[in-house]
This record gives C-alpha cells, structure tokens and sequence, in this order.
C-alpha cells in the first residue's frame, strides 16, 4: 500500500506486555527525527479511546492480561493488534519462562505480526502499514 | 481533609513501562504513594534451571533492552570469574568502550524521555536524534541496535580495528560538540529551571538512608560509583564521578548531561591507552562445567547492578540473581513522592530513571 493512498491518520496505542524496553524504545524511536512517522499522520496517543491500532510488545503474563483485554475492549470499532516482536508474537526467548503465557494472540485477536529481537524501527513501521491495510479492508467490511 | 486515592499506570501516557502507583492525595498534595509491581514479571532468573549456562547469556542479556551490553557484560565476567578463565586485554577494553557507549545512549534516551515528561517535546527530539548517530556505531561494531550479543564467556566476538576505533573517537567528538547546546538548553533554560530546580529534593543523609544508587547518589553529592573500584580496567583511566550537590530533579538531569560528555572523555582515553594490537586474540575458548559462586558489580547508566551466580558443576546453573539499579532507586522515590504535587509526579518518577523490566525481570 503506497503511502499517498493514506487517506486517514492512524492514531496508535502503545502497551508494554513483559518486554525486555528493547522493542518499547524502536517503537519510541519510530516517532522521533530518524524515522518520524509522524509525518504521515501517525500519533502516539495515550487513550485507548482515540486509538486505531493496538501496539503491543512483550508477551502475556498472569497480571496484564486484563490490562491489555481492557485496552482492546475500550478501543473504538474498526481496529487493530500489531505484535511487535518475538515476545509479542510467541513469546520469544522468554517462552519458557514461569510466568510466561505465550503471544498476544492469546488474549486478543491479532492482525499483524512484527518480527525481530528487537524489532528494527523500519519492520515496525512496515507492520503499521500493514496494520492500516487491515484497518482499511474492516472498515469497508463494517460499512 | 478527604483523602483521595488516584491510581496511576499501567498505562500511562508519562510512563514508557507498566508501574502502577496509588497515590493517596490531600488535595492537590500527594501524601502516600503505594506501588505495585509484576506487570512486566517474567521468571527470568528461574529459566537458569531451563536454559544451559553458554546460552544463558543471550536471556541475560533481555533483562533490559536499554542496558543490554552491561547485562551481557556482567554475566560473561561473572561466569569468567567462576570458571577462571583469563580474557584477553584486548576483549577487556572492547568491553569498557562498548560499556561507555551504553551509558551514552542511555543517558541520551533518558534526557529525551525526562525532557518529554516537564512538556519540553523539541528536547525529546534533538535528544533522539543525538542517540541515533551511537546506535549507528553500536550497528556498525556489533550488528544490534538494542540487543547486541557481543559478548560471550570467554571475550567478545567481535574486534574493532584500530583506525575505526579512532573513527569512533573523532565521531563521539563531533556528538559531544553538537550536544553542547542541548546540554546548555537543559542547564540553564529558565522555563526547565521553573519545572524541576527544587521539586523532588533527596537530601544526602537521605540518600543515604534510602540507599540511593548511581546518578540519584550522585546528585544528592555522595560520591558512589562502582567505577571507582578500579575494576574492569578503569584503573587506568583518569576517572571522578560527576557530582552535584542539590539532590533536586535538576542536578539529577544535569548529572546526566554531564556524564555523557565524561563518558566520551572515558572512551578517548581508553582508546588512547590500549595497545595498538589490532588482530590479537578476543576471546578464548572456555571448556567445563563451571562450579562456585560469586558476586559481581558494575556502574550501569541508572546505577550498581550486582549479580549473584551460583554454579554446581552441571550444565545448568543452579541459581542466578541481579539487583539492578532501579530497584535500589525505588524507596527513594516513594520518598519524594511523599510531600510533592500531583503535577510534580511525573517529573519526580522520571528522575529517578525507572527500568522496570530490569526490576522485575
């Protein structure tokens, strides 16, 4: 999907499940002047109320379970779950540890999984873009 | 008065991390602050009874993601420790440049996110941007951003020769001289000095008492740095710690501004002082099973980390423990939090440069 096709801004909510910072600070990174994905619109909003899409890194353990059922349950239809990283996706190194439950997808539906340990700015970008196409097609869908 | 009780976090928009704190409120003045941990808890520590002692560096490593290098470092050294294995110089300077360059780039992350926090975003940016040109050097010598796996039991696995050693130096130069004016914007913009000059004020019996650990001592005008000890070779550097003596937000921030332009100062030196021996030997080969126990310390970014390994001649080994900095720095914060505004908040968790991955591991 080319970037002029954007015809919305995406705004994204960004939740730390159990990871390590490593993927927290690319996700961070992402907005700053290297990468500034701003320019296109995409902000980092502290709401989950005026969120699009779910960013979650790191994986689910016993406690925040809830926390990231209640993000994604306060977010306004149409929207989406962006795992970003190992940890996100399966659980990553961290899989066999004790109080590790596995992926996000898990607790809620995800729609694009980002790769990497840590996952570089450019896939979570990537995964973003990907992120707006589902978000594009479930619109439609809901219309 | 009616007290109220305001709870803050997980998610919150001041805190890169999970970290819920209750604050019990009079009014606008923050009079208990009760905090509750275990969102980011993984039983890191326990997966050494999973994961064998050569692989278990790699999960050291993601305690944090911001202090990786010195968490991989502190493990390899530990475990070099235990098994009596002799590192070659060379690997052992590599560490400390490479160490130095963390402490860099955590800083620089820290003011950026601080700066974020007292509403100063332009800050944040010019911060950011400063950091990237290290990450490019760390992707340059070790292949990583964040997560760089250099280190293994035994040395490091990769050499910087020695013209891009000098390269590295001139670069860190030229960052230096353009974060001067940041450097000066945080030390003397009047709008900064309003925010944080008074607020959240450590007192150095306090600090003390509270056993406050790296930057947060130091701004409170105690002289504590495990670089100090000489140990991890800088004894042969020209080494004071950054000291400040008003123990408020300010000198916590302007301690680290300060230690950006020494650690580039550190990583000069040392360049200067290793021997010119590009192409000697790394790492050697380690062989066994490892068996005893011990401790170990570095200066993290935030602070003392001690490890604590015990090993039992099997592959795996049976226990190993980090005390990392942030949760040395946490009494201190309720501390301060206690007497403060609402608004001050923020300003006051964010000082005390929270990990809390690296504190619940």
């Amino acid at each position: 999907m080319p970037m002029s096709l954007f015809k919305r801004s995406p705004w994204i909510l960004h939740y730390d499940g159990s990871s390590c910072n490593g993927c927290d600070i690319e996700v961070l990174a992402c907005l700053t002047p290297l990468y500034d994905v701003e320019r296109f619109g995409v902000v980092n909003t502290g709401n989950p109320k005026h969120a699009d899409i779910l960013l979650v890194t790191g994986s689910v353990n016993e406690r925040n379970i809830e926390i990231i059922q209640n993000l994604y349950r306060q977010m306004p239809d149409p929207k989406v779950v962006v795992a970003v990283g190992a940890c996100a996706c399966s659980g990553g190194i961290f899989a066999r540890a004790y109080n590790i439950q596995g992926g996000i997808d898990q607790v809620v539906p995800v729609d694009v999984y980002v790769p990497g340990c840590a996952a570089r700015p450019e896939s979570i970008i990537d995964g973003v873009v990907s992120g707006i196409a589902a978000l594009e097609q479930k619109r439609k869908r809901s219309a | 008065m009616k007290r109220t009780v305001v709870p803050m976090g997980p998610q919150h928009p001041v805190l890169p991390e999970p970290i819920v704190l209750d604050l019990v409120l009079e009014d606008e003045k923050v009079v208990d602050a009760i905090p509750t941990i275990g969102y980011i808890h993984r039983g890191l520590e326990a997966l050494v009874e999973r994961v064998e002692y050569t692989e278990f560096g790699y999960v050291v490593e993601r305690i944090c993601g911001i202090c990786s290098f010195m968490h991989g470092m502190g493990y390899a050294v530990a475990m070099e420790e235990i098994m009596a294995v002799e590192v070659p110089e060379r690997a052992r300077w590599l560490r400390l440049i490479w160490a130095e360059m963390s402490r860099i780039h955590s800083h620089l992350l820290w003011l950026g996110l601080g700066a974020d926090a007292f509403g100063f975003e332009n800050l944040f940016m010019h911060c950011w941007r400063t950091r990237e040109e290290v990450l490019d050097i760390f992707e340059k010598t070790t292949g990583g951003r964040i997560i760089f796996s250099v280190n293994r039991i035994g040395g490091v696995r990769r050499d910087i020769s020695d013209t891009e050693l000098a390269a590295i130096v001139e670069k860190l130069q030229q960052l230096g001289a353009g974060f001067a004016a940041t450097a000066r914007i945080f030390e003397t913009d009047p709008s900064i000095r309003h925010r944080l000059s008074g607020v959240g004020i450590l007192s150095r019996e306090d600090a003390h008492a509270v056993d406050a650990v790296g930057p947060m001592a130091r701004a409170s005008g105690i002289r504590m740095d495990t670089r100090l000890t000489g140990t991890h070779l800088y004894d042969r550097l020209d080494f004071e710690p950054v000291l400040e003596t008003a123990g408020d937000c300010l000198a916590r921030v302007v301690v680290r501004v300060r230690e950006i332009s020494q650690s580039i100062d550190l990583i000069r030196q040392a360049v200067d002082r290793m021997p010119k021996a590009e192409g000697a030997p790394i790492e050697v080969k380690v062989r066994g099973l490892p068996t005893g126990e011990v401790f170990e310390r570095l200066e993290q970014p935030r602070g003392e980390v001690i490890y604590y390994i015990k090993a039992n001649g099997t592959k795996y080994l049976e226990r190993f423990r980090a005390r990392t900095p942030t949760f040395a720095n946490i009494p201190a914060m309720i501390k301060l939090v206690k007497g403060c505004d609402l608004a001050d908040v923020p300003n006051i968790i964010m000082t005390i440069d929270p990990c809390i991955s690296c504190t619940e591991r």
